[in-house]
Formats: C-alpha cells, sequence, structure tokens
C-alpha cells in the first residue's frame, strides 16, 4: 500500500516535471524567443498551465497527509527557499494571466513579460535547491543552533546551487522541445536552436551536480550504480542523447517529445530510485524514511483510495484536454 | 513584531486574500454556464457575449486563486509545522479529494475558456457545469478540514500525540456540515451580488447596452436565493457553535457571564477588563432562542472559561456583527428583486434601485472576511480547538516578519493589478473591440 502511495507521489512529480516544468521553461525559453515566440508561449501554454501546475499541489498533499514528519521537516528547514519557490509560483502565474488578458499599451505588456521571465526562472532554480538540500544531509533534526546552521547551512551550498541550475535548465530545455511542436513558418529554426543550446547545457550541468556531489561527499555516482533501474535509467538517458539530437534537427514532433519525455522520466526515475526509501537526508544520518515517517494504516488507505479514484477520474480528463488542445494540431511546416 | 503574531498576520493576509477568489471560483462558472445556456436555447448573441465577457474575468480570477491557494497549501507547513506534523494525516484526506475536483476544475476550465471553437457547444456547456461542479465540491472539502479544527474528531490525543486516527470520522466532523453549507451559499451571495452591483454601475452609464440588464438578471436571481437561504443557514451554525464551541458563541455575543436568559445584542462595544458590553442594544431571551431553541434557555459565557482561553473578545464582536448586517442587507434586497421580477411588468423599479446594488456590491465579501474573522478569531487560542495551541504549533524560523512584509506586498499589488485589469476589460468590452479579440 505505501509502495502504491510512493509511487503515485512519484508520478505525480514526474508529471510536473513533465508539464509543470515545462510551462516554467516556457518563461525561461521567452528570453531567447522574442514577441513571436513570445506570442506563441502564450497560445501553448494558456489552457493547460493551470492544470499541470496542480501536479506539485497533489504531491504536497500526499506529502502531509501521507508522511505528515516529511512535509513539515522540508517546510520548517527548508522554509526560505520554499518561500521563494512560492514567490516565483504567485508572480509567474499572476503575470502570465495578467499579460494574456492584457489589451492596452506595450509598456504595461512589456512590464508582465518582464515578471513572467524572472519569475519563471526563480521557482525552479529553487525548486532544485530544495531537492539538492534533501539529498545533501545537512538538514538538522532539531531547531538547536545558530540562525546560519538551522536555516541556510543545509540549502546555501555548492551542491544546491549546481541542482537548482540543472532543474532550470532541465525545464527550459523540455519547453523548448515542446515548443518545437507550436513553432509555425519562421520560429521552427529559433526553437530548435534554442533547443540545442539548452540541451548541451543540460548535459554539462548534469555533469556538474555529479562532480559537486563528489566534492560534497555524497557521491552521487556511486549511488547511482548501487541499484539496477538507477544504474538502467542513467544508461538509457545517455543512449537516448544522440537519437534526440538527431530527432530534434528533423522537426519530428511526436517523436522528439516522446523521446524527451523518457530522457525526463529517465533523469527523475534514476532520481527516485537512488533516494528510495530515504525521503530526506538530514545530519547525522538520521534520515527521514518511507518507513519511518509513513502514517498509520487507515490514514494510508484512505488517502490511496482518495488517489485511485482520482487518477481514474482526472487521467482521462487530461487525456482529453490534450488532445483538443496539444494532439489536434501538431504540424510543423 | 512577535514571530507569532506574525505568523498569524501573514496567514489572516493570505487567507483575506484568496477566499475572494475561492467565492468566485465556486459561483461564477455558474453565471457563466446559465448565460451559455441561454445563449443556445435562445440563439441570442447577448448571451454568447455576456459568458464570454463573464468568462474573460474567470480566467483572471481563477488564475489568482490557483497560485494563492497553492501558497496556502506550502504556508501551513511554512508557519505551522507542529499543527500539520499531527492534523496531516488526521484530514489530509479531504485535500486528496479536493485536490481532484480542483483538478477537474482546472482542466474543464481550460475547456471552457479556450474551446469555444474546438468543441461542440454542448461539450462546451457541459464543461461549464463541470467547473462549477467541481469548484463546489472542491470548497466543501476544504472547509470539513477547517471544521475538524473547530470541532476535532477522528481521533483521541495521548500525550500529547494523536492515536485511534479515523480520516472519515475527522473529516464528518460535528461542524462540517453547517460550515459547508454556510461558505457554500455564501459564496454565491457575495459574488453575485458583487458581480450584480458592477453591471447595475455600468448599466446606469451605458442604459442601451444589451448585455447589462441580462447580465444583471442572471446575477441578481443566484444572489436573492442565496441571501435568503443564508439566514436560515446561519441559524443552523449559531445552533452547532452553541453547542460545540460555546467560548466562540460567547465572545460573539460579547456574553461575559453565563446567563438564562440570555440576550441577542446589537451594536456595543465589549470591555474585557470589566466585563461589560457599552453602548449595545439588548433583545432579551433571543440569544437563549437562537442558540438552543427555548427563550429561557442557559447559554455558556465567558465567565466558564480560563481568561488565558478566550479569544480576543471585541474582534470576535465586531466581525459578528458586521457579518449580521451585510446578511440583513443582502437578505433585503433579494426579497426585493424577487418581488420585482414577479411584478416586473407593472413597475419595473427605477435608478434607484441600480444605484442601491451598486451601494452594496462589496456587502457579501465583506461578510465573508467578517464570518471568517468570527471562525477563525473566535476558535484562537487554539489552532485545534481545545487540544493544541496557536502557539504551541507556530515555526521554529525566526522573522516571519518579513515573509509576512512579502506575502502582503505581493497580495496587495496583484489585488490592484486585479482590480485595474477588471476595469480595462470592462472599458474594452464597450469600446466593442473585444469581438475581434482572441476568445
Amino acid at each position: 500500500m505505501t509502495e502504491a502511495i510512493i509511487s503515485i507521489l512519484g508520478i505525480s512529480i514526474l508529471l510536473y516535471v513533465l508539464l509543470g516544468g515545462a510551462d516554467f521553461g516556457g518563461g525561461i525559453i521567452e528570453f531567447f524567443a522574442g514577441r513571436k515566440g513570445a506570442d506563441i508561449i502564450s497560445r501553448a501554454m494558456a489552457p493547460v498551465w493551470e492544470a499541470n501546475h496542480i501536479w506539485i499541489i497533489l504531491a504536497v498533499v500526499i506529502l502531509f497527509n501521507g508522511f505528515p514528519m516529511v512535509y513539515t521537516c522540508i517546510t520548517t528547514y527548508l522554509h526560505i527557499p520554499l518561500l521563494m519557490v512560492l514567490t516565483g509560483i504567485i508572480i509567474r502565474g499572476a503575470a502570465f494571466t495578467f499579460r494574456y488578458y492584457h489589451t492596452g499599451a506595450d509598456s504595461i505588456y512589456n512590464y508582465y513579460t518582464s515578471f513572467f521571465r524572472i519569475s519563471s526562472l526563480i521557482t525552479p532554480f529553487f525548486l532544485g535547491i530544495v531537492l539538492g538540500a534533501i539529498m545533501l544531509g545537512r538538514i538538522p533534526v532539531t531547531p538547536e543552533g545558530s540562525f546560519y546552521h538551522v536555516f541556510l547551512f543545509p540549502w546555501l551550498n555548492l551542491f544546491a546551487v549546481t541542482t537548482g541550475i540543472f532543474v532550470t535548465l532541465l525545464f527550459g530545455w523540455i519547453a523548448s522541445v515542446y515548443l518545437i511542436g507550436e513553432s509555425t513558418g519562421n520560429t521552427f529554426p529559433l526553437f530548435r536552436q534554442t533547443s540545442y543550446r539548452l540541451f548541451i547545457m543540460l548535459i554539462i550541468s548534469g555533469l556538474t551536480v555529479f562532480l559537486a556531489s563528489e566534492y560534497y561527499q555524497i557521491h552521487l555516482f556511486m549511488q547511482f550504480r548501487q541499484t539496477f533501474i538507477s544504474m538502467f535509467c542513467v544508461v538509457f538517458a545517455t543512449i537516448l542523447i544522440p537519437f534526440l539530437w538527431i530527432a530534434i534537427s528533423q522537426k519530428n514532433v511526436l517523436r522528439t517529445r516522446l523521446l524527451a519525455g523518457t530522457q525526463t522520466a529517465c533523469i527523475v526515475t534514476g532520481w527516485f530510485a537512488v533516494q528510495f526509501p530515504v525521503m530526506v537526508y538530514r545530519a547525522g544520518g538520521n534520515n527521514l524514511t518511507v518507513w519511518n515517517t509513513q502514517a498509520t494504516e487507515k490514514t494510508m488507505y484512505l488517502l490511496l483510495v482518495a488517489l485511485g479514484v482520482g487518477i481514474v477520474i482526472i487521467i482521462p480528463a487530461f487525456a482529453y484536454l490534450f488532445k483538443i488542445f496539444k494532439f489536434s494540431n501538431v504540424h510543423v511546416k | 513584531m512577535d514571530n507569532l503574531l506574525a505568523a498569524r498576520f501573514q496567514m489572516s493576509v493570505s487567507f483575506i486574500f484568496h477566499i475572494v477568489f475561492a467565492c468566485i471560483g465556486m459561483a461564477m462558472p455558474w453565471l457563466m454556464f446559465v448565460a451559455e445556456y441561454k445563449w443556445i436555447k435562445t440563439g441570442k448573441e447577448d448571451f454568447l457575449q455576456l459568458a464570454k465577457a463573464w468568462s474573460r474575468g474567470v480566467a483572471i480570477f481563477f488564475a489568482v486563486g490557483a497560485v494563492s491557494g497553492t501558497v496556502l497549501s506550502f504556508e501551513l507547513g511554512l508557519l505551522w509545522p507542529k499543527f500539520m506534523e499531527h492534523a496531516g494525516p488526521i484530514i489530509g484526506m479531504p485535500f486528496s479529494w479536493e485536490g481532484t475536483a480542483f483538478f477537474l476544475e482546472a482542466i474543464a476550465l481550460g475547456i471552457f475558456l479556450y474551446g469555444w471553437d474546438r468543441v461542440n457547444k454542448w461539450v462546451h456547456l457541459m464543461s461549464g457545469l463541470v467547473v462549477g461542479t467541481a469548484g463546489v465540491v472542491s470548497g466543501i472539502f476544504v472547509v470539513s478540514a477547517n471544521a475538524w479544527m473547530n470541532t476535532p474528531s477522528g481521533f483521541d490525543w495521548v500525550d500529547g500525540h494523536a492515536i485511534n486516527i479515523d480520516p472519515l470520522k475527522a473529516m464528518f466532523n460535528k461542524a462540517w456540515f453547517q460550515q459547508a453549507l454556510h461558505m457554500t451559499i455564501a459564496a454565491f451571495a457575495s459574488t453575485c451580488f458583487a458581480v450584480a452591483g458592477i453591471h447595475a454601475f455600468l448599466l446606469l452609464r451605458h442604459r442601451d447596452h444589451p448585455i447589462h440588464e441580462k447580465a444583471l438578471r442572471i446575477a441578481l436571481t443566484f444572489a436573492a436565493v442565496a441571501a435568503i437561504l443564508q439566514p436560515l443557514s446561519g441559524d443552523i451554525s449559531a445552533k452547532n457553535v452553541a453547542r460545540y464551541q460555546p467560548a466562540k458563541l460567547a465572545a460573539m455575543e460579547s456574553l461575559f457571564t453565563t446567563s438564562a436568559p440570555a440576550p441577542v445584542l446589537i451594536g456595543g462595544i465589549p470591555d474585557t477588563s470589566s466585563r461589560t458590553v457599552k453602548h449595545a442594544i439588548r433583545i432579551p431571551g433571543l440569544l437563549s432562542f437562537l442558540a438552543h431553541g427555548n427563550f429561557h434557555a442557559e447559554v455558556t459565557g465567558l465567565d466558564k472559561f480560563k481568561k488565558n482561553e478566550w479569544p480576543p473578545v471585541p474582534i470576535v464582536h465586531f466581525a459578528f456583527q458586521i457579518m449580521i448586517l451585510m446578511g440583513m442587507i443582502m437578505a433585503v434586497a433579494g426579497v426585493m428583486h424577487l418581488y420585482f421580477l414577479v411584478r416586473k411588468k407593472k413597475n419595473p423599479p427605477g435608478k434607484w434601485w441600480l444605484r442601491m446594488l451598486v451601494w452594496i456590491t462589496p456587502a457579501g465579501f465583506i461578510a465573508v472576511e467578517a464570518g471568517w474573522i468570527v471562525t477563525e478569531t473566535g476558535r484562537q487560542p487554539w489552532i485545534i480547538y481545545g487540544i493544541m495551541k496557536t502557539s504551541e504549533s507556530v515555526t521554529p524560523m525566526p522573522g516571519i516578519t518579513y515573509s509576512f512584509y512579502l506575502i502582503t506586498f505581493l497580495y496587495f499589488s496583484l489585488a490592484g493589478i486585479v482590480f485595474w485589469l477588471l476595469r480595462q476589460q470592462i472599458t474594452t468590452l464597450h469600446s466593442g473591440a473585444l469581438n475581434e479579440k482572441k476568445t
């Protein structure tokens, strides 16, 4: 039962990365895309971003319902980066909508655009910081000690920053791949070029995460070798790189999207496999695991029922939404 | 500022902001639904234009509501980690159901807002219905979690830990039905009176614009029904509060001493040190009747509680008075509307009626905010009534004052921009340029 709930948590995080992440990525891409690109991004995001965004709410709810200590540990010790994540979420959502429904002067449009773009960088970066901090094992067990030691030290370090950059680039890259399918006419080369650039940066940034992990003695590479799933994910993701490279150049929308989705799924699943059953690495090895934080059986059972029914309802509805807006017009000239 | 106070302020600001958008998200889709239904039935283009105009408003409000709701789901842990550690497994379940409802709402809204020419009109209409239903259902789930804080059940509290947790019992706690009913009706009353007020204002300016008259009729009918039902629901709530949260009721009515019979106070300034209320109009026995159905029944006063377990009496008392006043104004307006509706052929009301509606535009939202202040402040100093104090659950993170400033600044800015954007939308509507614009 716990495994089933953890799997659903994993799926919601993965879907948040693939869908919600891409919407933040859209804002990041806009830095390179110009007004024409911005219009395409707006049109592509508008019908789906709110639904995409809810995957993170689902993940939060699963955490505080099923694994309350994990939720309170993160919200207590990673308060500051989470507040930044939220600030980004508020400004991004609001600025995007305000811009979409703006009818007046261009100067105001430009303000909204700046807020939209900058906030689209803030949220993924600090989400990545939170992930880095969870892996690093500096989160204290009790809030005793100096402010720096308790509330900054766990996340304010090079490792968390490298994961922050990695997540940001990942979101941007996913968006660039999806946008190839949304592009029309002369914007195609633009998105393709962005996609290539971000792809290279993403690979380099992935390597720096591994290097930083060596420096901080958490040996991510060794950890990835320890389970079959994580090893498989790393190898498979690496094999996919050249195929993706070719697919991006060939304008095959569906294939590129599938490959990029698989690639991302490999990264996220590999990370899950490395992490499991630990949910938060804490200082001194007092880690929070799936097993020592889960709620009682009855709570877990009812949570699973709610999630099960939810998924039966949501997945078809989601598929329908995407069918209407994403797959009825996939064509690139 | 003290950390606890800052955390409470931040939570208040977040709720006060979010609840407006939550109400609109619950009620407004029904108005769009009716407008579109009328368009399909009558074929009048005005209804279509109205549905589209309203849907643009909903899009803006829904987006801000969705992000401010996300903030709340994190703030529960950012500000009250001890509370969430214990309450999460007990009341997490309604939130997980709410997640599903919210998903459906967002998906259906995506189809409604952007699918005008991508799905057939009946599918489109149904998507509006799904938005409305899912909005109301998700509201009910969230309110039931709040009701649990007021009337906690479904667990045993032993040595500072919850055991024998039963989330179903917790969700269907003693106050869930009363609170959910009261909130759902309030969402309709507040949103629909606000919509009616805006259209009344526009109708005064643009007498011949075809859609405002229709908009006013749809919105006011919803508003009137809600406003007339609300006192009944309020009565059910009052009896529930009297039974399960006597300290809250005593604070609402500033009843310092347990009395039989107990009076209802109208107005008045409570003084907690002398335990008296100045300048109030007293209606003898009415509180006994409202609380227990008997004019001579005993009503528990604040004297039955330790003074350090009193809620802030003046705030709760004033907020309660404001809510009742706004509720009565709306109920009267509701009755008048229904009366005019029945007799409209003989003498339609004049401009004074429209002006009055403009005046009561914010009444419903004032009542909603005041009502939530009664519920939340009236529970203090408890976060889980009788079980855990708010001060015990606050985060150990210092400097919450700064995050309070940040959140307040963000929300004030957003409120300003939303207001301005709405004006802009309305101006565009009248310049007639809207038909050419993207839908």
